[in-house]
């Protein structure tokens, strides 16, 4: 066959390669397709290499002609190109589609002991203030426990009926009943002023019941310095209270005893988010250091007072989180732990 | 303490109409907390009536009943009714009490006209208990026993004080003076300002003489005398069968005490309103005068309660010239015990040493009405009102006449005067009191003030032997103006230091743990003997007084709970578990004990705080953690893996990190592990604890499954080798090269070990080495297996050449064949 290079010839093998173009309709036939519509033999190479056995002359117009529509072409070829490989990378992350919701799970969550996790809470508060947080053993000395705290040695706490006694009793050593003795510790060791935060396990002989438990957790503050009184004792108590239950949480002070504070007083909260409406929950003790607890210290109570105050860790979280059994904090059931991960 | 409200308001005004609630609220501000209200719960009509004739009707169940007649008004219609009444112990003409329809009796017993066997009985005649007269089945109520003979149709609410109700509140052990109605009197008075009338002030005092008393202290506990004052009077020709007024078996009843005879029931009613323990002899049952002395040993008395006891030499005792006749505070003997027959009886008002009382009653066990109020402090100058306002009331009640015997003892004492600065309620409270508010409010509580200058002397009154101490007057200043009126302030620390690193490292720890899968868990210390040895133990420290006996021993390892706890969740339904738990344990050791502690108001000397702490058994922080079941659950595309030692190794690794440690493992078998699935864990060569897996055999003995992982690290351990701070690396930036290494040797060479020889034989060069195949079998020679590990080699200041990796590679190969006989693989 032969081929003349005419206007309308390279016109018509121009729609002739741009309607194959358009006619593929994946990127399989395109590529197919290539040869014959850009390739050595398409129609529009064929009249190019007309091109050189035109006289001189024409060779320039001729030239154009033909570029003009190669150009043509290879535009609609790369942009048919472009359409077809997107569809194709569509397809291509179709086929990987997969239902996410029945992810296998390769993580595993934990979760803290809410009550671990509440002493911590606390503890952060404090050393907001600036307190720093003391520890202590939890099988101590009587001294520490007791003489030193302003119990008498006939005190009723001492007997056997409250207090677990370590074998021979005559060794002095028991489980402590109150994380008290840290604070002892802490005047003992410490520089003065001090302002310490003490949480801990503690120990009496109660049974296990819905709201008793023989071990359980408590936190105690002491602050010594000079010049502190009842009202630092009640301020520090009021934004304890505020950030535990809210702003709108307040406290009240009732007159009450203990051996190792004078003045006393019985702890109440104002609970604003408390199951069944807000209340006043009782919450713990407080009080003036007594100057017996001082001098065991070997500190000079004319010229430093201070407070000390202590709150059941377990009470806490019960009217705090709506734990209504004592026996879910101690069971070791994970589902307990498990509904808090690791956020009280 | 109960506190009848119509009793009280003898002694202090009360509103009209105050419930024991309003009470209560009032009492609450001055520190005595709420317990309860009692009584009170009772609504009319209840009457008197006479049984005119009844009939005894037997029932098809076997009960018989009695169908009566009661006359319940003098006149009317229905002034005559039919009751059913299954008790049998009243007689026709008896005088009893009926509740009508419409009455409410205490637990919300409504009464209505009902039918019962066969009549329609419109009403009821009450027992004692259905009335809350009495806990006892006792049967009806006969008006006659308890000396009444009221007019039929007589409101019977009235008559027996029914309606009366009780305020209970908690007495702090300071406030010995408010288990009495004397004392709650004056403390209400000084909560609402209501006028107090002290019912010591309405007692005409007797006296008598010529009773022999000879009081002695042979063995004073802490050098005081057991017996501070000792009060006697005899009272003759007593009615002992005289019936108690129903007022005053109300008043007791409220009070929470039972009625028992006249004698006895003055002698509470007495405690109860003064506050002073009393005891009643039966004077002719006395051989001679009374002596108060210490026992000797071996000495008994059979005390009231019937029981034979054995005495101390501490135990303060009554005695007469046959010996033992009370447990002195705690409870009288039985030989002089007043009876039906007693006509002549001596009363006993003593003031003994708190201490002594205490003891004497914990020792026996014996925590008596008497023996808690000696306990707490009574007041010293009471005794004898108590015993003349008894005396009255046994000629009142029982037709008694004072004989004029008697007798008194009183140790010689001085009232007690405090310095108090009359600034040092308002520097100790932080509300500015004026000079007259102190005043005022000691002179309230009966304290006598006298000013001087800026100090007041205070003498305090002789019903307040708790207030020892300046600090305790800022309390009674504090209390009676009020807490509320404390101001607030938040005083400044001084700049903290934030948590230590001890503490932060113990928050990493749990962080990071849970962060990856454990659930952290709180167990009990306690622990019995076989338990507390599963994983060995050396010396334990035991409780004298455990809960529970068996289990008596503290846990030198957490593993047990974990046990225990695995055990527990199991027989709740959960299958896969991984478990934390970072607590004490606690190391019986052969340390020194302080016998003899230091007092508690003095600062112990250097040597002696050493000493007490020296006495005190290690208890170091571990950290355990368990693993059963799934550590990874099947999932679409995903097979289950198995929990195990793998995760075991990896929390110890993780535990050392949180230290800013790391940690070796070295294959071992400690005790309690599977032999060959458990390692040591060390660092710089220090064991710090174990990981791998629970012993089969205790897995199974506990329902666990058999692969159990388990670890447990000393933190104290670790923590001692955690660095302050750690300096960094620089990291190379060159490119690395790449090599796999795969290694021929004898299976019982440790991955472990050939990977350090493999870093020490590469030199510098190598940047990582990681284990990725251990091959066995197969044409491998017998006894050897084939670890492939793949090495990262990069230089500091250069790209590496391969030529230059597979030197440093051989090196390694080198040293390996050289430390385990290696030979490379290719």
């Amino acid at each position: 066959m032969s081929v003349e290079l005419t206007p309308e010839a390279v016109s018509a093998a121009l729609q002739e390669a741009v309607s194959l173009v358009q006619n593929s309709h994946d990127f399989a036939t395109l590529k197919a397709n290539k040869g014959l519509i850009v390739g050595e033999s398409s129609a529009l190479s064929q009249l190019n290499a007309l091109i050189k056995n035109l006289p001189g002359d024409q060779k320039a117009e001729a030239g154009k002609l033909v570029g003009g529509a190669r150009a043509q072409l290879n535009s609609a070829f790369a942009e048919k190109e472009a359409e077809l490989e997107k569809v194709a990378a569509a397809l291509a992350l179709e086929a990987e589609r997969v239902d996410i919701t029945a992810a296998p799970k390769y993580l595993r969550s934990g979760a803290r002991h809410p009550l671990s996790l509440l002493m911590d809470q606390i503890g952060d508060v404090f050393v907001g203030m600036g307190w720093e947080i003391a520890d202590g053993p939890e099988l101590e000395n009587e001294w520490f426990n007791f003489d030193a705290l302003n119990f008498h040695p006939d005190h009723p706490a001492r007997a056997m009926q409250d207090t677990f006694f370590v074998s021979p009793v005559e060794n002095h050593l028991l489980l402590r009943t109150h994380t008290s003795p840290v604070q002892v510790r802490s005047l003992l060791e410490r520089k003065l002023p001090v302002y310490v935060l003490c949480p801990g396990r503690v120990f009496r002989t109660d049974e296990l019941d819905a709201t008793h438990t023989p071990v359980f957790h408590q936190v105690e503050g002491l602050a010594i310095d000079k010049g502190l009184t009842m009202a630092d004792l009640r301020g520090t108590l009021e934004h304890f209270a505020r950030v535990m239950f809210g702003p709108e949480a307040k406290i009240r002070l009732r007159p009450s005893f203990f051996p190792f504070t004078e003045p006393s007083a019985e702890l109440d909260v104002w609970h604003p988010g408390a199951k069944g409406g807000a209340r006043w929950v009782e919450w713990g003790g407080c009080g003036m250091v007594n100057p017996n607890v001082l001098l065991a210290a070997g500190i000079d109570p004319e010229v430093y007072s201070g407070f000390a105050f202590g709150m059941g860790i377990e009470r806490t979280l019960m009217f705090r989180n709506g734990v209504s059994d004592m026996h879910d904090m101690v069971e070791a059931d994970v589902r307990f732990s498990e509904q808090f991960g690791s956020v009280i | 303490m109960r506190i009848p409200l119509s009793w009280l308001g003898e002694f202090v005004e009360l509103p009209d109409n105050a419930t024991p609630h309003d009470v209560m609220a009032e009492l609450v501000k001055v520190g005595l907390e709420e317990e309860g209200a009692h009584g009170g719960d009772l609504s009319g009509p209840i009457v008197v009536g006479e049984v005119l004739e009844f009939v005894e009707e037997e029932q098809s169940n076997g009960k018989t009943i009695r169908w009566c007649q009661v006359r319940v008004a003098e006149s009317g219609d229905e002034a005559v009714r039919g009751i059913v009444c299954g008790a049998r112990n009243f007689f026709v003409g008896d005088k009893v009490v009926v509740t009508l329809p419409g009455a409410t009796l205490p637990g919300g017993f409504q009464i209505a006209a009902r039918k019962t066997y066969g009549h329609v009985s419109d009403g009821m005649i009450a027992s004692s208990r259905e009335l809350g007269l009495s806990d006892e089945h006792e049967g009806i109520l006969r008006l006659s026993t308890i000396g009444l003979d009221p007019i039929v149709g007589t409101d019977a609410i009235e008559l027996l004080g029914l309606a009366e109700s009780a305020a209970e509140v908690n007495v702090t052990p300071d406030r010995g003076y408010c288990l009495s109605i004397r004392g709650i009197a004056r403390e209400y008075s000084h909560a609402t300002g209501s006028k107090f009338t002290d019912p010591k002030d309405l007692v005409a005092l007797q006296a008598g003489t010529g009773f022999k008393l000879e009081i002695s202290d042979s063995a004073p506990i802490h050098g005081v005398q057991g017996c501070q004052g000792f009060f006697v009077l005899g009272v003759d020709g007593i009615d002992a069968k005289a019936p108690v007024p129903g007022w005053m078996v109300n008043r007791l009843k409220l009070a929470g005490m039972r009625s028992i005879s006249i004698a006895v029931d003055i002698t509470n009613y007495v405690m109860l309103e003064l506050g002073q323990p009393l005891h009643a002899y039966d004077a002719a049952k006395l051989d001679g005068g009374i002596s108060v002395r210490r026992a000797t040993s071996g000495e008994k008395l059979q005390t009231l309660d019937e029981k034979v006891r054995d005495l101390h030499s501490e135990d303060l005792l009554i005695c007469d010239e046959s010996g033992p006749i009370g447990l002195a505070g705690v409870m009288g003997g039985a030989r002089t015990e007043v009876s039906d027959t007693t006509t002549s009886v001596l009363l006993e008002a003593a003031a003994f040493d708190p201490i002594s009382i205490a003891r004497s009653a914990r020792r026996h066990k014996l925590p008596s009405e008497a023996s808690k109020r000696f306990e707490r402090g009574v007041d010293s100058e009471i005794g004898k009102f108590a015993a003349a306002r008894a005396a009255q009331l046994l000629v009142e009640l029982a037709r008694g006449k004072l004989n004029g015997v008697g007798a008194e003892f009183k140790a010689e004492s001085s009232p007690r005067v405090i310095e108090l600065p009359l600034d040092y309620p308002t520097q100790l409270v932080g509300v500015e009191y004026s000079k007259d508010q102190v005043v005022n409010t000691l002179t309230q509580i009966g304290a006598v003030v006298e000013v001087s200058g800026s100090v007041a002397k205070v003498q305090v009154p002789s019903w307040r032997p708790d207030l020892t101490h300046k600090t305790d007057l800022v309390e009674e200043v504090a209390r009676l103006i009020g807490y509320d009126q404390i101001p607030v302030r938040i005083p400044v620390a001084p700049p903290g230091t934030g948590l230590t690193p001890r503490q932060q490292f113990r928050r990493r720890t749990l962080s990071s743990l849970t962060g990856s899968g454990f659930v952290e868990v709180l167990n009990y210390p306690f622990l019995s003997s076989e338990q507390n040895s599963w994983f060995g133990k050396g010396k334990v420290v035991t409780l004298e007084n455990a809960m529970q006996s068996e289990f008596s021993e503290l846990r030198t390892s957490l593993l047990p709970g974990l046990v225990l706890a695995a055990a527990r969740n199991l027989s709740r339904g959960t299958s896969d578990l991984a478990i934390i738990e970072e607590g004490s344990v606690f190391l019986g050791s052969s340390a020194e004990a302080v016998k003899e502690l230091p007092v508690g108001n003095q600062r112990p000397t250097k040597e002696m705080l050493d000493s007490l702490n020296a006495s005190i058994p290690e208890q170091p922080r571990h950290i355990a953690g368990l693993v059963l079941g799934d550590w990874i659950s099947q999932a679409p595309g995903q097979k289950s893996i198995e929990a195990g030692y793998p995760q075991m190794v990896q929390a110890a690794e993780s535990i050392a990190m949180a230290a800013g440690l790391t940690c070796e493992i070295r294959q071992a078998s400690p005790e309690g592990f599977h032999p060959g699935r458990s390692a040591e864990v060390l660092i710089n060569s220090v064991v710090v604890g174990f990981v791998g897996e629970l012993d089969p055999a205790l897995a199974s003995a506990n329902h666990l499954p058999r692969r159990v992982g388990a670890f447990e690290l000393n933190l104290e351990s670790i923590f001692a080798q955690a660095p302050e701070v750690l300096s960094a690396k620089e990291l190379r930036i060159m490119p690395a090269a790449t090599q796999d290494l795969s290694l021929l040797v004898e299976v019982s060479v440790s991955a472990a070990d050939l990977a350090k020889v493999i870093a020490e034989g590469a030199g510098d060069l190598l940047e990582q080495v990681s284990l990725v195949d251990d091959y066995r079998g197969g044409n491998l020679p017998e006894g050897q297996k084939s670890l492939t590990f793949a090495l990262k080699f990069r230089a500091a200041d250069r790209t590496l050449t391969q030529a230059e990796a597979t030197t440093a590679r051989d090196g390694a190969v080198a040293l390996a064949n050289q430390r385990f006989g290696a030979t490379q693989r290719v």
